[in-house]
C-alpha cells in the first residue's frame, strides 16, 4: 500500500502556500505510506541555459559548500547552491550528462534526484509528517507538486527507494501499487543504455515511460505502451514542467480520487486527503476511470 | 437530536459510543458530523436508529451493519456496506469500489454511480444503484437483487450464483456465464418494489435481467478452462 497526493493551483495567489495547502494531504495518507514520503514541486524556471539537479546527501550534516567549491575548481564553471540538511538544489550552466558524471565521480555517496528547469525533489524515509518538517514542505511554493508516502512491498526502504522517481527532465512519477515484471522490463532497457539506481519497481515504469516519451511518444501513447508492458497494478501520478497526468490500471486495482475546484486540481488515493482543503464542498469530487489517462495543465 | 463531530472525536471513540452506549438509550436518531473520509464510520451497527452522516465517508462504512439505516450526505470509499446482514444504507453521491461487498441482507442505496465491483459476492443483500456501475460488477453473487438504473460496465455479473441483476441502460459485456433471460411478472414486481424502496420513478419494463447460465455448476472436463 502507498499513498498518492497531487495539487495543481489554478489560482496565482495560491501558489505561494501550495506547500501548506498540500500538508494535510500529505499526512492524510500516513497510513497507507508511514515508512517514507517524498515530494517534487514544480517552481519558477530556472533562466535559460541553466538546469538545476537536486541532491541527496547520506548525511545532514554534508559539506555542500564543498561540494560547490569542488565543482568550480574542477569544471571551471560556478554554481549556485541552496542546502537543506542533507538535500540540495544545484543550479549549473553545464550539460546534465557532465555534471551527473562528475557528481558520481568525486562524490559517490551523492545521489542526483531529478534534473531539470523547474522541479525540485525532496525524498526521504522516516514518518510523512517527520519528512515534511525535515525538508520544510509546508514552505514551498510553486504551481503543482506530486507527493507520496511509502508502505514498502518490493524493495527496501531506503531514501533512494522513496518516491517521487524521476527520469530524463523535469519528469516524475508517484506510484501506488505493485509491478510483477520489473526485472524484465529494467533489462529491456539497459538494452538501451539506461542506467538505474535502484531495484525498485517504480523505477522501472518511470524510466520506462520517460524512455518512451524521449523516443518521440507523447504522453498519451506512451502510456498505451505502458499498459502493454506494464504488468501489475498501478494508479501512476506524474509530473512535468506545465502539467499533472494520472492513470490507472485497468482493473482499478488502486484507488484514486480528484477534487477539482476553480482555484486547485487536487489528487489523492483517498478522499480523506482531499478533505482539508479551502472550499472543498464546492468541488467536483469524482473518482477517475481505469485504463483512461487524466491531464491538468497548470 | 444528537450530535456527533468527528473533529471531536476519533472514528474509535465515536464506534464504541454507538456498539457501547447508544443501545438502550432510546435515541432513534443521530447524525455524524465531518466525517472527512474517514474509514469505519458507524461499522458493525446493532441497534436500530438513523444516522445522518454529513458529508463524504471513507471506507467500509456501514461495514457488518444490522439494525441500522444509514444516509450519507455525500460520496463514501471502498466497501461501503461490506456484509451488511439487514437494515439499510443510502448513499447520495457516488459509492467508490466493492459496495455492497458479500451483503448478507438489507438494503444498499446509491444514488450516484457505484464504481468497479460492485455487489462482489453478494449473499443476499439488495443494491439499488441510480447511475452506473464499473466493471466486474456482481462477481460471484450468490444471493439477492441489484438494480441498475444506468449502464454497466464490462464482465456484468461475471460467475453469478443465484443472484440477479437488473439493468436499465447498456451492458459494455457479460461477465463468464452471464446471460440476458427474459423478464418474467417476478421480475417487473422485484424491480418496481426496489425503486420504490430507493425512491427512483423508472418504469421498470425499461429493465433487463442478467442471471446465471449456471454452466459453471457443475465441473465440465471439455471446457478446456475456456469460458
Amino acid at each position: 500500500m502507498c499513498g498518492i497526493v497531487g495539487l495543481l493551483v489554478k489560482n496565482p495567489n495560491m501558489r505561494d502556500s501550495i506547500g501548506e495547502l498540500m500538508m494535510p494531504m500529505l499526512i492524510g495518507m500516513t497510513e497507507r505510506g508511514p515508512d517514507s514520503a517524498g515530494m517534487a514541486i514544480f517552481g519558477a524556471p530556472v533562466a535559460k541555459g541553466e538546469l538545476k539537479f537536486s541532491l541527496y546527501a547520506p548525511s545532514m550534516e554534508f559539506n555542500w559548500q564543498g561540494l560547490a567549491h569542488d565543482f568550480d575548481a574542477h569544471l571551471g564553471s560556478s554554481v549556485k547552491i541552496s542546502t537543506q540538511g542533507n538535500h540540495a538544489i544545484l543550479i549549473s550552466h553545464l550539460e546534465a550528462g557532465t555534471v551527473r558524471t562528475w557528481i558520481k565521480q568525486h562524490y559517490p555517496g551523492v545521489h542526483v534526484l531529478s534534473v531539470g528547469q523547474s522541479i525540485d525533489v525532496y525524498k526521504d524515509t522516516g514518518l510523512p509528517a517527520d519528512v515534511a518538517a525535515r525538508y520544510d514542505f509546508s514552505g514551498m511554493r510553486g504551481t503543482h507538486l506530486v507527493g507520496h508516502t511509502r508502505m514498502a512491498t518490493e524493495s527496501a526502504v531506503t531514501p533512494a527507494h522513496a518516491h517521487p522517481f524521476t527520469a530524463g527532465e523535469d519528469w516524475c512519477l508517484v506510484h501506488n501499487g505493485s509491478l510483477s515484471n520489473p526485472n524484465s522490463l529494467r533489462r529491456k532497457l539497459q538494452h538501451e543504455g539506461i542506467l538505474f539506481e535502484t531495484d525498485n519497481d517504480t523505477e522501472a515504469a518511470c524510466r520506462f515511460l520517460e524512455w518512451r516519451m524521449r523516443e518521440g511518444d507523447d504522453l498519451h501513447t506512451s502510456l498505451q505502451k505502458g499498459f502493454e508492458e506494464l504488468d501489475g497494478f498501478f494508479t501512476l501520478l506524474m509530473g512535468t514542467k506545465d502539467q499533472l497526468a494520472l492513470v490507472r490500471d485497468p482493473f482499478a486495482c488502486k484507488p484514486a480520487v480528484v477534487a477539482e475546484h476553480d482555484d486547485y486540481v487536487a489528487i489523492a488515493s483517498e478522499f480523506r486527503s482531499l478533505a482539508k482543503l479551502p472550499d472543498v464542498k464546492n468541488a467536483k469530487i469524482y473518482e477517475p476511470m481505469p485504463e483512461e489517462l487524466y491531464i491538468w495543465k497548470v | 437530536m444528537e450530535s456527533l463531530d468527528l473533529h471531536q472525536i476519533s472514528v474509535r471513540e465515536l464506534n464504541q459510543y454507538l456498539h457501547q452506549e447508544l443501545p438502550g438509550k432510546g435515541i432513534t436518531r443521530l447524525e455524524i458530523l465531518n466525517p472527512d473520509g474517514v474509514h469505519s464510520i458507524a461499522a458493525g451497527m446493532n441497534v436500530a436508529v438513523d444516522i445522518d452522516i454529513m458529508g463524504h465517508g471513507g471506507y467500509y462504512l456501514g461495514g457488518m451493519n444490522k439494525y441500522a439505516n444509514i444516509t450519507v450526505h455525500g460520496s463514501v470509499g471502498w466497501g461501503v456496506a461490506e456484509n451488511m446482514m439487514s437494515g439499510s444504507v443510502r448513499v447520495k453521491g457516488f459509492a467508490s469500489e466493492s459496495a455492497g461487498a458479500s451483503g448478507h441482507g438489507g438494503t444498499l442505496i446509491i444514488e450516484g454511480d457505484a464504481s468497479l465491483r460492485c455487489g462482489i459476492s453478494m449473499k443476499g443483500i439488495d443494491i439499488v444503484v441510480g447511475g452506473d456501475i464499473g466493471n466486474l460488477s456482481g462477481f460471484m453473487g450468490q444471493a439477492g437483487r441489484m438494480v441498475v438504473c444506468g449502464n454497466a460496465g464490462d464482465g456484468l455479473g461475471d460467475s453469478l450464483y443465484e443472484a440477479v441483476i437488473y439493468v436499465r441502460g447498456t451492458v459494455k459485456s457479460l461477465g463468464a456465464d452471464a446471460r440476458f433471460e427474459p423478464m418474467g411478472d417476478e421480475d417487473y414486481a422485484a424491480v418496481a418494489e426496489l425503486l420504490a424502496r430507493a425512491g427512483f420513478s423508472h418504469d421498470p419494463r425499461e429493465f433487463k435481467r442478467v442471471a446465471s447460465a449456471k454452466s459453471l455448476y457443475n465441473w465440465n472436463a471439455d471446457a478446456n478452462q475456456e469460458y
